[in-house]
This record gives C-alpha cells, structure tokens and sequence, in this order.
C-alpha cells in the first residue's frame, strides 16, 4: 500500500515537473511575421554646438577666474538631428534627433526597427546635422536584397561622414 | 481584496486536499513551497558550480562549450545543464505559487509585513539571475534575451549610447561581455541567497529543507525529466539575423513578448506597478491587531515554552528583572505579536484548574484571558444536554469558526492549554471535546496544529495528562472552506461519546467557580 501511495506521489511530482520542462522551451515565439526581415535604423551622432565660438577679449579674459582662463567661449547645446528614411521612394521615417544630456550636449541617438517582406527594395537615408535650413549633409541611396529574418543595420560613421549599410 | 482572496483560497482548497490525502500533510508539496524554493536553489547552485567547470567564456567558444556540454557529455554535465535550467523554472513556480498562496491565506498584513516585503526583491533578483543565465549560452534564444533586454534598458534614460547596438551586427561583441555575464550570473544569486535569509528572519522555525522522503522524489522527478527531455541550445547566435521563432522559457520571459505588443515603457509601467502593489499591499488595507500578550512575572519561572512555541520570534528570555529567584523571564515583543495565544496554551501556569479570585498565568492576552476562555468554556457547557455532550474549541480560522452554541471560538486552537480538556472533562462539563483548528497543512499562525497535536500525544511540553481519556478527544483539522466535512466529523464523534458508558474520571473539586483557597491549595500545579 505504501509503495503504490508512493507512486502516486511520484507520478504527480513528475507529471508537474515535465509540466514546468514542457514550458521552458514551448510553445515558441517569433518577433517578425514568416517571410520577413528587418531594417535597422541606429546611429549615435553629435550634431554641431548651436552657436558659434566667440573669442574672448582681453578684460573678458582678466575677470575669470586663473585657473579658468579661455580664448573662445563656446556654447555646449547641440543642434538636434533631422534624419529621413525612404523605403522603394516612401517616406517612412522623419525625425528629428535631440541631443541628450542635462544640458543637451551629448550626442543624439537613434534606433528605430523597420520589418518589411523579404525581397529587394530601395533604401534611401538622409541626415542633416548643422544650421543648414534645408537639404541634407549626408545620405546614401542604394538597393539591398533583404533575405528572410536578415537584420540590415543602416549605421551613420561620424568619422567618414557616410552611411553603412550592413 | 478579500473577495479575491476567498477565491484564491477556494481554488487552493481544491487542489490541496486531495494533495494532503494523497501525499499526507506533512508531505503535501503545496505546505511546502518557501523550503522548496530553497531546496531547487541549492540544485541551481550546485548544477552551476559544476556546469561551471566546463564552461568558456569567449565570444564563440561560450556555445561550443555549451553543446559539448549538452552533446558530448549528456550523460553528466547535459544531465546537470538540465537540473540547472528545470530547478531554475521550478523557483520560479514555487515563488510564484508561495506568494498566491500565502496572500490568499491573509499571511501578509500585520506582523508578517516583513517576510513579505522582503520577497519583493527576491522576485526581482530571481529574476535577474535567470535571465542573465540565458545570455551565457548565446544561442539564439540568448540573443534574443540579449536584444529585447538590452531595448527594455535603453528604455530608461540611464545609457548615453543604446547597449542594444552591441547585438544587431556582428564585430561589435567581445569576449569581456560574458566574463561580466559571468559575474552577473554568480553574484545576483548570491545577492538573492542573502535577501532569502532576510526573508525568513522573522519567522520561528522556518522551514528551509523540504521533507527528506519529498527532496528524495524531487530529484528522481527532476533526472526523469532531464532525460526525458533535455535541456538544448537553439542554434548559434547570428547577429545578421532576427532571433525569430525561439523556443521561450515561459517562467523566465512571459513579458519578453509584451515588449513587442505593448511596447517598453508599457512593460516597464507594468513591472513598477506591480512591484508597487506588492510592496504596499500589507497596507491596503492594514490588519486590525489586538493587543499583544502580555507577561505576568509572579507566575512566570522563565521556564521558555513560550519562546519556543511562540511561531512569530516575539518572545524571547531576558534577565530576570524582579526579585523571584530564577535566572531569566519571558519578554513580549508587541511589534512582533499577533496575538495568537499560542503562548498562553504552552505556559504551565495556564492551568483552568488554579483556584485563585482571577485566573492567572505567565502569559496572557489582554483581549482574550485565559480566565475569560475558561468562563466561555463554562458558559458553553452549561447549555449542553443530552446523551452525548461534546463540546468544541474552535480556530477562529478554521472550519467549525461559524458554529453556535455548543462552540468556543479562539484566536488558535493551540491557545487552549492541555489542562482544558482535562478541566473539561475532569468537570463533567462535557463527555466529549473536539479540537477544530485549519487545515493541517494550512494552519493560519503557522505551528497551531502541529504543537496541539505534540502536546496531546505527550511529545511537547505541556503534556496532556495521561488519566484523560483520548477517545473523549477529537482533533478536526479543516478550513472554513470545509465547513460540511467538519460538521459531519463532529456529528460522528458526537454519536461515538453518546455510546460510551459513563466517564469514570472525575475530579474531586467542585464544579463551582474558583474561590479564595488557603495558600497550599491555591494552585493545582502539575495538572498538566
């Protein structure tokens, strides 16, 4: 009697145990549709500081402090970013970047997924990172063949001023 | 609240029954969740150390080490890779689980505030160590545990560069970011380990190990199913791919997909407001206490069964403070009391039989005297007729709470001392008492149950004296959801003492209330 109690007991604890194993892996999850893939939008960029250097005048120089004596006064706010995406000539991103920071002098940043059905397409990315009211100081325009589940990275490099496409 | 809890407890009734029946309630795994937790932490522990050894800790070798781990040698690191990952989910479920369950049995207001408190950040670290776990694999289920948390803290405003670009292409990775997993993986557990023990701080006896006979089937369950279904990987990481159609560990990362569905700040709402809840709810709204016990040192010798019975660490012995010659006296936390009067019933003062002007004891609740429990005994008594008289001392909790007139309700069942029953029945007040306290293995203060059933059987101090006939004696363990069950026990037992011949057991003192005897005869010591 007490060896068939203990089965019991035993079927239980294992039924519940294979339970929990069932559900550590099941059922599964899938972040885009079939026949998909992503474009990635992500970058870190510091645009230009709002406003010009200013030289600083001899008596201007004279009243700061020693040890905080400068030639140029510069302000630290940047300008925000203004970014545009195209996808096969539609608009779907326009935004424009902040910078971050308390005192809005850190780089602006962007990441921003795009899911889009697997084939080629035209890819059109352009930036505007300076007081320029209008155009754009950096873009890249190309066609990609976007393969199932890929993730195409468009990254901005700061250092050659260009779009990646990766 | 209530409402929900009454539903919970509902539900937990239909599933610990049967589990008390088939497992026997000391066994039941359900009254055992807080020392299973413990029990797969220690597995988690062990399995890690061990899988540890195998284990590399560079940007590609971490999955190969893994798979010869898994595949080369199933037999004993896979066997342990498994242990790791199902003890892992079963603290899940066994946190998970402790928390319902001790919320819908009210164990979270008033004096327990701390305990659960305190299992707030157990939650959080819990968590934390598992999902930093699966970033260790770096599988494809790691990535995408990688790149949804790494999106979820970008959320925040704490990153000046989003750490999630580390995980969409490849190159920008090291070989340093899983040395540091590495140290995450080992020291948040060791952190959750730490708030575990601060998590029971204020309970008497907590109970951290399973019973051996249920650790035992634990471990046969846990190797079953590790060979049953082995815990693998799910494919290389590739950073040039969506992680798309991963096998999910729904115990560790129910609320990864919600990030796609509601979106970051959503799941973040939702965690701070969970949490939220869960740290102010011993408030919402805050228990009534009474007033705590009380010590009355000229009759209490420090003697420490209070603060041995005592399932709340409220009392503790102090130096003695008055001129009686014993070494120490018992001292009442009023913080910590809950006024269950467990303490009462294991005093060896608190004898019914005393024949002083105002019953007296050591210890004593100021609501609820042991001389108005004796009066109420009385009172009830004296309205008993019939052939078979029994009376019943009911748990305020538990099923027989709500019976009328033949019934002495109490906060706990093992608040009446050993000496009642024989006053009881010594008296002739009644030819049968029964003990209706909570269900066995859901005794609402914890220790009620078990410690009437060792006083009764004379293996815990006070012992019921042996001249009082056990079968004039029920013991009814039911909760207030199992009202009918314990009314059915009770009629049979009544039917059982209307058939026995009368009770040669009588004591030779009158039944009439206590009155002022010379000194030797003021007490009875020793009835117990």
């Amino acid at each position: 009697m007490k060896a068939v109690r203990l089965t019991g007991q035993f079927i239980v604890i294992v039924a519940l145990f294979a339970g929990v194993a069932a559900l550590s892996d099941w059922p599964t999850w899938g972040q885009i549709p079939k026949g998909t893939g992503v474009v990635m939008l992500t970058f870190v960029h510091g645009a230009d500081r709002k406003g010009e250097c200013r030289r600083l005048t001899p008596e201007e120089i004279a009243k700061l402090p020693p040890n905080m004596r400068r030639v140029k006064d510069c302000p630290r706010g940047r300008r925000a970013i203004y970014v545009e995406l195209d996808v096969d000539g539609r608009g779907v991103y326009q935004a424009s970047l902040q910078p971050t920071g308390i005192a809005g002098d850190g780089p602006s940043r962007v990441y921003q997924r795009f899911v889009l059905p697997a084939g080629k397409h035209d890819l059109a990315v352009r930036l505007r990172d300076t007081a320029r009211a209008d155009g754009f100081d950096h873009q890249r325009r190309d066609s990609v063949e976007l393969a199932p589940d890929q993730m195409l990275v468009i990254d901005y490099r700061p250092e050659s001023g260009s779009f990646v496409f990766r | 609240m209530n409402v929900i809890r009454k539903v919970l407890r509902a539900g937990f009734e239909l599933i610990e029954r049967p589990f008390d029946r088939l497992f026997s309630p000391s066994l039941n795994p359900l009254a055992q969740l807080g020392a299973l937790g413990f029990f797969f932490f220690w597995i988690v522990a062990v399995s890690g150390i061990y899988l540890f050894i195998f284990f590399d800790t560079g940007i590609d070798r971490a999955y190969q080490s893994v798979e010869y781990i898994s595949r080369d040698q199933w037999f004993h690191a896979g066997v342990m890779r498994s242990f790791h990952r199902y003890a892992s989910d079963l603290m899940v479920v066994m946190v998970a689980v402790h928390l319902l369950r001790e919320f819908s049995l009210d164990h979270y207001r008033g004096v327990r505030w701390f305990s659960w408190f305190t299992g707030l950040p157990i939650i959080w670290l819990l968590y934390v160590s598992g999902i930093t776990g699966y970033w260790l694999v770096w599988d494809k289920l790691a990535q995408f545990v990688a790149l949804v948390s790494s999106e979820l803290l970008d959320w925040l405003p704490i990153f000046g560069e989003p750490i999630a670009r580390n995980f969409i292409a490849t190159g920008t990775l090291t070989s340093r970011f899983f040395s540091l997993m590495v140290f995450m993986h080992v020291a948040v557990p060791l952190f959750l380990l730490f708030i575990m023990w601060v998590h029971i701080l204020r309970i008497s006896r907590p109970k951290v190990n399973p019973p051996r006979t249920l650790a035992l089937m634990s471990l046969a369950a846990l190797l079953a199913v590790s060979i049953w279904r082995p815990a693998l990987s799910q494919g290389p990481a590739d950073l040039a791919k969506v992680p798309n159609n991963v096998g999910l560990d729904w115990f560790y990362l129910p609320l990864y997909p919600l990030t796609e569905l509601w979106g970051n700040g959503a799941v973040w709402a939702f965690l701070g407001a969970f949490s939220l809840m869960i740290a102010l709810m011993p408030w919402l709204p805050p228990l009534r206490r009474a007033r705590a016990a009380v010590i009355d040192l000229d009759h209490c010798n420090g003697c420490a069964r209070c603060a041995e019975d005592c399932p709340y660490e409220a009392i503790r012995l102090v130096p003695r403070t008055d001129k009686l010659p014993f070494p120490t006296q018992a001292e009442v936390n009023p913080t910590l009391c809950v006024s269950c009067g467990i303490c009462v019933g294991s005093c060896p003062s608190s004898t019914p039989f005393r024949r002083t002007d105002e019953l007296k004891t050591g210890i004593d609740l100021p609501e609820y005297s042991l001389r108005e429990l004796r009066e109420r005994v009385m009172d009830t008594a004296a309205g008993l007729s019939g052939p078979g008289r029994v009376l019943v001392l009911a748990c305020e909790h538990g099923a027989a709470a709500g019976r009328l007139g033949d019934t002495v309700v109490m906060p706990c069942v093992a608040m009446a001392p050993p000496s009642l029953i024989d006053f009881i029945l010594s008296r002739d007040l009644a030819d049968g008492v029964v003990v209706a306290g909570c269900a066995e293995s859901a005794c609402y203060n914890r220790l009620g149950v078990q410690w009437t059933e060792q006083r009764f059987a004379a293996e815990r101090d006070p012992y019921l004296r042996a001249r009082v006939p056990r079968e004039r004696i029920a013991m009814v363990w039911a909760s207030a959801l199992a009202a009918s069950r314990a009314e059915t026990e009770i009629a049979e037992f009544a039917e059982r003492v209307a058939a026995m011949p009368p009770k040669r057991l009588r004591s030779p003192l009158p039944v009439s209330s206590p009155t002022r005897q010379p000194k030797a005869l003021e007490t009875e010591r020793g009835a117990t």
